[in-house]
């Protein structure tokens, strides 16, 4: 093949290194599927041919330079191959969230104007064709999985398996196969190559424009961090129009030339992730939190023998693990006995989890528990943080091995450069850094700064080690009546990694001091009720219970010593706290449908409450009326007695407005 | 859908002593079909399944099955015929996972010998692959993926009715009885069966005759129903006919004396 043009121009758009690899790693695995219970592997010659015959068809169907082609669905390897032939024509893909409802994907192409559909199955066909009378733009939409589409006769419908067919039947001539390679030479990486939407948990989601050549950049520079290569393997499990998803499997698998295991369903994605073995992973907290529940349980229910082992060895794993991962000096002693652990618990743990052969794992998404990181950490799973974004094609801050704390999610990724503003927020400026908000300058003005560095909106500080620690989204933030820094979430976070406590809301902006209103968790604080002989009959008695306030009392004043061994925090100790006579709930507007605390809401529905934490009252009550979601009335009662935990290192409570 | 007649029973009684279940009951099911049958506790509705498929053997009466007449069937020979089947109560190897069970269903249509399959060589590996082929197929099409290799007596019931009815299903039958599939269901299991059912029929043409206790599923699925009481036939015809009818109304809402 044409190896000086290889060489000179073959590596900043996806459809050139789509191409590059067939060259280079043609025989390799690039793309797996499970399906009818066996996995089906495509080289990536193989990939690259069916994507020319797929771009051959998009081509037939009309597709050109420019338009937007949305993509609905799991991920299968046609829908990856759909996303690369697109770009092969120079059009931009768009990838959809599969679960959405039709009104939010019809939002989303009312704004990218997409040309083609393609789909997953009846299901999404189902949620287009209520759509496509409003939506003018869209000429056709194609499907993969034929079941269940006997019975339509919609002719903008045809099946993506038949548009491959005639796709290959003509990109097979000379001339057209010609046409094929000049117009994925044409490609320029500054061309807009894929239009990600943000998930609008933050208010209306956005079009985010990202290039060719800074998504390659991107991934190139922490493909090369984590030095992952054409032996490692992911299973691609995250949905498809999120950032991960296009990062760490379809930009670092391009780059590095790995292979993409798209698992059989999602309800299956566990078995999936055990009989694929990923060396490169990535879970979001939540996940990994549900792995570790599992396997309490299930030890819960071993013999006391099996129970004994798996503790003597976890307490092993716990003592040296983390140094062990770190490549630390451990005596030989403590090293043996961490191996002896290993091979009875620890390998065979990782093996039922799926973890067996991971070299690089990632978290990141929200706060990570310090104990349930330390977990994972001490069997000897390499578990990093990162913190990102889509503006920033994922990557701003990332931990490199041997230097990995649970609260803070790393310093700057290579080539990134990050400042914190004066109020706080984090702002960066990075190789993948997005080229705009799809059809809206204004909005892409106001995210940029004067000097060309993006606004995260998320409120953080640089450690001592050059380590970012993210604190709450910058607008929450606030600061106490002395100046001092008070980022609410952060502390509600610290408190609620105790599987005592369900919710916090933490207060105290323009207030003097932070005091929390506090949710037990029935189900924890019950099974702790009954094995110390605590009586309860209801959530409310509870809650009341002085015994438990107790219990609360001490997990309040853990938090407290944490926060004064942080320079930053050490301020914003919680002065007082109550428990609430009521459980939050997302029915009653309390907690969103992802529960989060509306924090503001809250303040204003038990006002009485909060009152009486800063008023230095003993006990609070609240009666009020309120309205609920749906427009029923009801009442809200109840009191509860104020509690005040020990600081550490901070003057006494302020205490002129005792006199309530 | 096609006029001629599958399965035919002409005058068909059946007694356990003294105690009579069947008396004099006709009717027919027809290629292609979904035909159910209801009536009220008690009515003789899963006698009649037992009769289609040989595990009871009537009286008097005629049962015409693919143009052969003859009064006793026994099951197995009724499963070799292609007549399969679910259970009001579950029937599964609970200890087995859901793939085995469903595998059990092609045991009729394995050819070689025990020996062979045990050794698991030469043609008797290729005809494994061959089923196993089928029953992934059949996984597929009831979405139950995710329970392949799951023991299924740990399955909710809602799944091990799945997995029955892909054991059914399994044998690729011409005729398919469902003793009230969707019994003791929620409404989003019933509605997923009964897409299944429908789905079955029409993508694999498999002829089906059902007991079911929901009316209103009966009414959405079914082409042709036939109502019992008290062992007789009371009605026979498309659902709208089957509503109208004063007899069946009068036998489920009760008459004024």
């Amino acid at each position: 093949m044409d190896a000086a043009r290889a060489s000179a121009n073959s590596d900043d758009t996806f459809a050139k290194l789509m191409r590059l690899n067939a060259w280079v790693r043609g025989e390799r695995p690039a793309f797996r599927l499970k399906e009818f219970g066996i996995w089906r592997t495509w080289t990536w010659n193989e990939a690259y041919r069916e994507t020319r015959a797929l771009a051959q068809g998009f081509a037939d169907l009309g597709l050109e330079r420019g338009d937007r082609m949305a993509v609905a669905g799991a991920n299968r390897p046609k829908l990856y191959w759909s996303i690369c032939a697109a770009q092969m024509l120079g059009a931009i893909p768009v990838p959809l969230y599969a679960d959405s409802v039709a009104e939010e994907i019809a939002a989303v192409l009312e704004v990218a104007g997409a040309k083609l559909i393609v789909v997953q199955d009846q299901e999404q066909v189902d949620k287009m064709l209520t759509i496509l009378p409003t939506l003018r733009s869209v000429e056709r939409v194609l499907y993969e999985e034929p079941r269940g589409m006997e019975d339509y006769d919609d002719p903008r419908l045809a099946a993506l398996d038949d548009v491959i067919a005639s796709g290959r039947a003509r990109v097979a001539e000379a001339k057209l196969s010609q046409a094929m390679d000049a117009r994925i030479d044409e490609g320029r990486g500054s061309d807009p190559s894929v239009i990600l939407f943000t998930s609008g948990t933050t208010g209306r989601s956005k079009g985010v424009v990202l290039s060719g050549e800074r998504c390659i950049a991107a991934a190139r520079d922490t493909v090369a961090f984590d030095n992952l290569t054409d032996r490692d393997e992911v299973l691609a499990y995250l949905p498809l129009a999120w950032v991960g998803d296009h990062y760490l499997n379809y930009a670092q698998g391009f780059v590095a030339g790995f292979c993409m295991a798209c698992p059989e369903s999602a309800a299956t994605a566990a078995e999936d992730l055990r009989e694929i073995g990923p060396t490169y992973h990535f879970a979001p907290p939540r996940v990994f939190e549900q792995l570790l529940t599992r396997v309490t349980i299930r030890m819960a229910d071993a013999s006391a023998f099996k129970r004994w082992l798996f503790q003597h060895f976890m307490s092993v794993a716990r003592r040296w693990g983390e140094t062990i991962v770190n490549r630390q000096p451990v005596p030989i002693l403590a090293r043996l006995h961490y191996m002896l652990g290993s091979l009875l618990i620890f390998e065979p743990l990782k093996n039922t989890l799926g973890f067996s052969r991971i070299r690089v794992a990632y978290t990141a998404g929200e706060a990570i528990g310090a104990d349930l990181f330390a977990f994972y950490r001490s069997l000897g799973l390499n578990l990093k943080q990162l913190y990102g974004q889509t503006e920033a094609f994922l990557y701003v801050t990332a931990q490199a091995d041997g230097a990995v704390r649970s609260d803070t999610v790393g310093p700057p990724a290579p080539n990134v450069v990050l400042r914190l503003a004066a109020d706080g927020e984090v702002q960066f400026k990075s190789p993948g850094q997005f080229v705009d908000y799809f059809g809206e300058p204004e909005k892409t003005a106001e995210t940029m700064t004067p000097d060309g560095f993006v606004r995260t909106g998320d409120a953080g500080v640089i450690e001592p080690d050059g380590q970012l620690k993210i604190l709450d989204r910058a607008k929450d933030v606030g600061r106490l009546s002395n100046g001092q820094l008070f980022a609410p979430k952060y502390i509600e976070n610290k408190l609620k990694f105790f599987a005592n406590i369900r919710e916090a809301v933490a207060l105290g902006d323009k207030h003097d001091f932070v005091a929390v209103l506090i949710n037990i968790e029935l189900v924890a604080v019950g099974a702790w009720a009954e094995r110390n002989g605590v009586s309860y009959a209801s959530y409310q008695e509870l809650a009341g219970r002085p015994e438990v306030a107790e219990l609360v009392k001490r997990h309040v004043e853990a938090v407290n010593k944490a926060l004064s061994q942080e320079p930053a925090m050490a301020g914003a100790q919680i002065r007082r706290f109550l428990i609430l006579p009521k459980e939050l709930d997302a029915d009653d507007g309390e907690l969103t449908r992802t529960q989060k605390v509306r924090r503001r809401f809250i303040a204003e529905r038990y006002a009485p409450m909060v009152e009486g934490l800063f008023s230095g009252a003993a006990e609070a009550s609240i009666s009020a009326e309120i309205t609920f979601e749906d427009g029923r009335k009801g009442r809200l009662e109840g009191r509860a007695l104020i509690h005040e935990p020990q600081t550490f290192g901070l003057a006494p409570m302020p205490r002129a407005r005792v006199a309530a | 859908m096609s006029e001629e007649p599958l399965l035919s029973l002409q005058n068909v009684s059946l007694a356990f002593g003294g105690v009579k279940a069947i008396t004099d009951v006709s009717f027919d099911i027809r290629k292609g079909e979904i035909r159910a049958i209801i009536g009220p506790n008690g009515a003789g509705k899963t006698s009649m399944l037992n009769v289609v498929n040989g595990f009871y053997h009537p009286q008097a009466g005629e049962i015409t099955y693919q143009g052969k007449t003859r009064r006793r069937m026994k099951p197995h020979e009724a499963a070799a015929q292609g007549i399969a089947r679910t259970f009001q109560n579950v029937a599964l190897f609970k200890g087995m996972t859901t793939l085995d069970n469903i595998m059990t269903g092609r045991g009729l249509r394995m050819h070689r010998g025990l020996f062979w399959q045990a050794l698991r060589f030469g043609p008797a590996r290729r005809e494994e692959i061959e089923h196993r082929k089928v029953c992934e197929e059949i996984i597929d099409f009831l979405e139950i993926e995710a329970i392949r290799k799951t023991p299924v007596g740990k399955l909710p019931y809602g799944l091990q009715k799945r997995v029955e009815l892909g054991r059914a299903l399994a044998m690729e039958p011409k005729l398919l009885l469902l003793d009230e599939p969707m019994a003791g269901m929620n409404r989003e299991e019933k509605e997923d069966m009964s897409r299944f059912i429908v789905a079955a029929n029409r993508q694999f043409g498999t002829t089906v005759a059902l007991i079911e206790h929901d009316i209103g599923v009966v009414m959405d699925l079914s082409d042709r129903v036939v109502v019992l009481e008290y062992g007789r036939k009371i009605a026979d015809g498309t659902p709208d006919e089957v509503k109208a009818d004063p007899n069946v109304i009068a036998a489920y809402l009760g008459v004024a004396h």
